[in-house]
């Protein structure tokens, strides 16, 4: 097994599915990719979009219909998944129930034929990265849903792996865990000096966990670029909508002076930043909740004079759903001391209105 | 210890319990009654002490013999149907086109009696049946074919119909099992191989224990087949031909009780065996964790 490596490409790797009625889908659709050493990659998207196909196609359980995956020079999709020997993180963990924590760790060891107290030193310095130490003896069934988790984790990088793959390896945990696990996650990676491929539905896990995202829908590649970046510049309305823009208002465009465009609504007036090539004279304007400032010294362009109609306390401060006059609504998040009923003036940044074509 | 109540002498009475009472009486009338009676019955010889009956069987050399001769048929039986069902069972494991079209060819002859069974290879394997003329047709053998009215008649018959059992109780055993954990092996470096010796052998052992014992039970009370497609006198003299004649053609129905006594412990001792051995193995939950 090779694990000095600079690179695994994925080069138009494409699924298809039979789907209802035999008409075949593409599940993934030519997904290009280049992941190099030491980074961490996560493919983020909602259910269905082909993240875990992408993942499973990377691990060798799914075969191809088109396109190709090298390791460096090495071809490795024609190759079934024990050859690849890249450790998987499996969603409800898949540890072997009739065998002690120990066995299942050592389980990828005795596949390559390492037995002995060298194949203990490596289980007990797994055991140590995952913090497991004590529970050796134990079956899975003996262990809490964490412990299973680290387990899993422990399994998949006692063989050294060139690359781990992490399919919501979260998800069946609660929510102080969830982060707890997140941390540790990325602490392992940084240890490992490996590459590691996560998929997730939960663009926190993805923004806080990744180096680059990989953004999905319907088998697509949407965007993929640094969490800052797909964060603050959605490459389009899915994406956007996906990282929490939940204002997405419908609005006429009035002028574009290069990147700068004026939309207009019935009792709105926005100016914002075009992101694409607008293709008609109507335009969806994306807004975060937290981007609008509500209330102060907010200057003349922008500006949205509305109605309070519901106040979701959230400690710092409160998620506002404001209406204006004619009816058009916008999620804001304002001061606690805002009550029901209040009226607000609010601004709207122009850098952080993005304009896209209507989808 | 002495005035402790158990915790679960306050818990109240669940009255649907109640539901139980019809199958609770069906069992003790047609099992636990004509068991207990049978019991008494083959104590009560008719002649000599109360265990005249026993030493006879033990003592008599067209008796005794019977419980090998049984053993012969019921233990390869039940090998070859637990060992052939495994393999296929285990690759008919993920559905696929021809999956369900296999499985439903194999298991057709648990619909067929076992006198159909015996009729059919009367006609099929006979020494001048289709076999026979086929391979003197095509001159790959000519010489006589002997596979019915001796022992190997008996046992392919005990074949075909038991295969059908054990084929369906281990593929429902397979089918429990987590796919993902081969997956997840397979990740790990292991081969289809490693998969099934790692994985799914050790998972299975103790449902193969319980087919095999229950395949094995069924062998072991053989007659129709043994009487039909075997050699009665002789060779396929099993235990149960020995307690028909003590009672229906010597009409001694305490003797025969008897006979069935002796057949019933070495059932329940084989069984007991096999268990005990399951007990070796991991024996809980076949799934990898939540979800």
């Amino acid at each position: 097994m090779k694990h000095d490596f600079a690179e695994l490409r994925l080069d138009r790797v494409t699924r298809r599915f039979a789907g209802a009625g035999g008409k075949a889908f593409n599940a993934l659709d030519e997904l290009t990719l280049t992941v190099k050493r030491g980074e961490f990659i996560a493919l983020l998207g909602p259910s269905g979009c082909g993240k875990s196909t992408a993942l499973n196609c990377i691990a060798g359980l799914l075969g191809l219909s088109g396109g190709s995956i090298w390791l460096d020079q090495t071809r490795i999709d024609t190759l079934p998944p024990e050859k690849r020997g890249f450790g998987m993180v499996f969603q409800n963990y898949a540890l072997f129930p009739h065998m002690s924590v120990a066995k299942n760790v050592g389980f990828g060891l005795r596949m390559r034929g390492i037995t002995g107290a060298d194949a203990d030193a490596k289980v007990v310095h797994a055991m140590k990265l995952v913090q497991l130490i004590g529970q050796e003896h134990k079956l899975p069934g003996q262990l809490s849903g964490g412990q299973q988790q680290r387990v899993a984790i422990a399994r998949a990088i006692v063989i050294e792996p060139p690359l781990i793959l992490m399919d919501e390896p979260l998800s069946n945990l609660d929510a102080k865990l969830r982060i707890e696990t997140r941390a540790e996650i990325r602490r392992i990676h940084r240890e490992l000096d490996r590459a590691t491929i996560y998929v997730t539905h939960d663009q926190d896990e993805a923004l806080s966990l990744a180096d680059r995202i990989v953004v999905m829908k319907d088998g697509v590649v949407q965007q993929i670029a640094a969490p800052k970046e797909v964060y603050e510049q959605p490459s389009n309305l899915h994406v956007a909508r996906f990282m929490g823009y939940r204002n997405v208002l419908e609005l006429d465009v009035v002028r574009e002076e290069g990147d700068r465009v004026a939309l207009t609504g019935p009792d709105v007036a926005l100016t914002g930043m075009r992101k694409q090539p607008l293709k008609a004279r109507r335009a969806a304007v994306a807004i975060r909740p937290d981007d609008i400032v509500v209330g102060g010294n907010t200057g003349e362009v922008n500006i949205v004079v509305a109605k309070v109609e519901n106040v979701e306390y959230g400690g710092r401060d409160s998620l506002l759903d404001v209406v204006t006059p004619s009816g058009t609504l916008l999620h804001v998040r304002g001061p606690v001391t805002i009550a029901r009923g209040d009226s607000v003036r609010v601004h709207v940044p122009v850098e952080r209105a993005l304009v896209y074509p209507l989808d | 210890m002495t005035t402790a109540t158990p915790a679960a002498a306050r818990v109240p009475f669940d009255r649907t319990l109640l539901l139980v009472m019809p199958a609770a009486a069906f069992m003790l009338l047609l099992f636990i009654y004509p068991f207990i009676y049978g019991l008494l019955l083959s104590f009560n010889p008719k002649s000599g002490g109360a265990l005249a009956n026993y030493t006879h069987f033990f003592t008599t050399d067209n008796l005794w013999p019977t419980i090998w001769t049984t053993l012969k048929l019921a233990l390869p039986a039940t090998l070859i149907n637990v060992g052939f069902a495994l393999p296929i069972a285990y690759k008919m494991r993920n559905k696929s086109r021809y999956q369900r079209w296999v499985t439903t060819i194999l298991v057709v002859p648990i619909t067929l009696g076992t006198v159909l069974i015996a009729e059919g290879m009367l006609i099929y394997f006979g020494p001048k049946g289709w076999l026979s003329q086929f391979l003197q047709l095509i001159h790959l053998y000519t010489g006589p074919i002997r596979l019915t009215h001796n022992f190997w008649g008996v046992l392919i018959s005990l074949v075909i119909s038991g295969f059908p059992f054990a084929f369906l109780l281990i593929l429902s055993y397979i089918t429990g099992i987590d796919p993902v954990l081969a997956r997840a092996a397979s990740t790990l470096g292991a081969d289809p191989k490693a998969q099934f010796r790692h994985i799914y052998l050790p998972l299975l052992a103790p449902g193969l224990a319980m087919c095999f014992c229950l395949a094995f039970v069924q062998a072991y009370s053989v007659f129709p087949s043994a009487v039909l497609l075997g050699s009665p006198a002789g060779p396929t003299r099993v235990i149960s031909i020995a307690a028909y004649e003590a009672a229906f053609e010597q009409y001694d129905y305490s003797l025969a009780s008897a006979i069935a006594m002796i057949m019933g412990f070495v059932q329940l001792i084989i069984v007991a065996a096999v268990l005990g051995l399951r007990n070796l193995w991991y024996r809980g939950p076949v799934s990898g964790g939540k979800g």
